[in-house]
């Protein structure tokens, strides 16, 4: 089909137009490819657009060690990184290892405290996307017994 | 029907800290249930908003991996004692539930 100049200049502006919107408008859109693959490699590629990040001590991950029930683990995420844009949990051994995204809005503080499931022993990382890039820090949560079925 | 949320937030140094409660299965499509044998589907909250006067203040996005009755507490700047928050969520299924609450 032939599309004409002006439509295709129209069209041109459209798209500009939607590339404007602002961050707080794009982010209403959940994840789902991301929060549906098996792979925490796959995961971050799909969210973030590259699984590599660089290990900070700016980011605090407090859970148990040890968690018996892991259907309720409680996590309590905190960064001193600056111009953080979303803070991710990625459960490494979970079916679907992308837990939960939290987009981080201008004027809201990076950090965030929830509850997550988990099937069993897994390094849980949390990756913190800034404008310089993407950091990251891991810790091991042991699981008694698991909480996917639960 | 009883709002499926409660939220609670407290103002201190302009600097809200927003604590929440959903109530809300959060099925994996793991489950198994015990009387019918019948694997229970997917049913959990895909996102939460909160919005501070028109202004929204974070968007979590959930997936299973979120616990059953999910808990979620942030804090925002900017804040002022008698802001308007709302607090909403929508589910896997189209489900969704809103409130209002004063910051105190």
């Amino acid at each position: 089909m032939h599309i004409g100049k002006r439509m295709f200049i129209k069209g041109g502006l459209a798209f500009a137009a939607l590339v404007a919107l602002p961050r707080a408008l794009l982010a209403a859109v959940w994840p789902e490819k991301a929060f549906n693959v098996t792979t925490a490699s796959e995961a971050m590629n799909e969210l973030l657009g590259s699984d590599q990040t660089v290990h900070s001590d700016e980011i605090s991950l407090k859970a148990p060690e040890i968690a018996e029930n892991g259907a309720v683990v409680p996590v309590k995420i905190k960064t001193t990184l600056k111009n953080v844009q979303s803070i991710s949990i990625v459960v490494e051994k979970n079916p679907r290892p992308l837990a939960a995204t939290v987009e981080i809005l201008p004027g809201t503080l990076p950090e965030f405290s929830s509850r997550i499931k988990m099937r069993e022993t897994s390094d849980v990382t949390v990756v913190v996307k800034t404008d310089s890039g993407l950091f990251s820090t891991s810790k091991e949560i042991k699981v008694t017994i698991g909480g996917c079925g639960g | 029907m009883a709002s499926t949320i409660k939220v609670k937030a407290k103002v201190s140094g302009g600097v809200a800290d927003v604590k929440s409660l959903m109530l809300h299965p959060m099925e994996t499509g793991a489950r198994v249930d015990a009387e019918t044998e019948a694997v229970v589907p997917m049913h959990f909250i895909t996102q939460l908003t909160f919005t501070n006067n028109d202004k929204v203040v974070m968007v979590a996005n959930f997936s299973t991996a979120v616990s059953r009755d999910p808990y979620f507490s942030f804090k925002f700047s900017n804040a002022s004692v008698g802001d308007t928050l709302k607090v909403a969520w929508v589910d896997n299924n189209g489900g969704t539930d809103e409130i209002e609450s004063v910051l105190e």
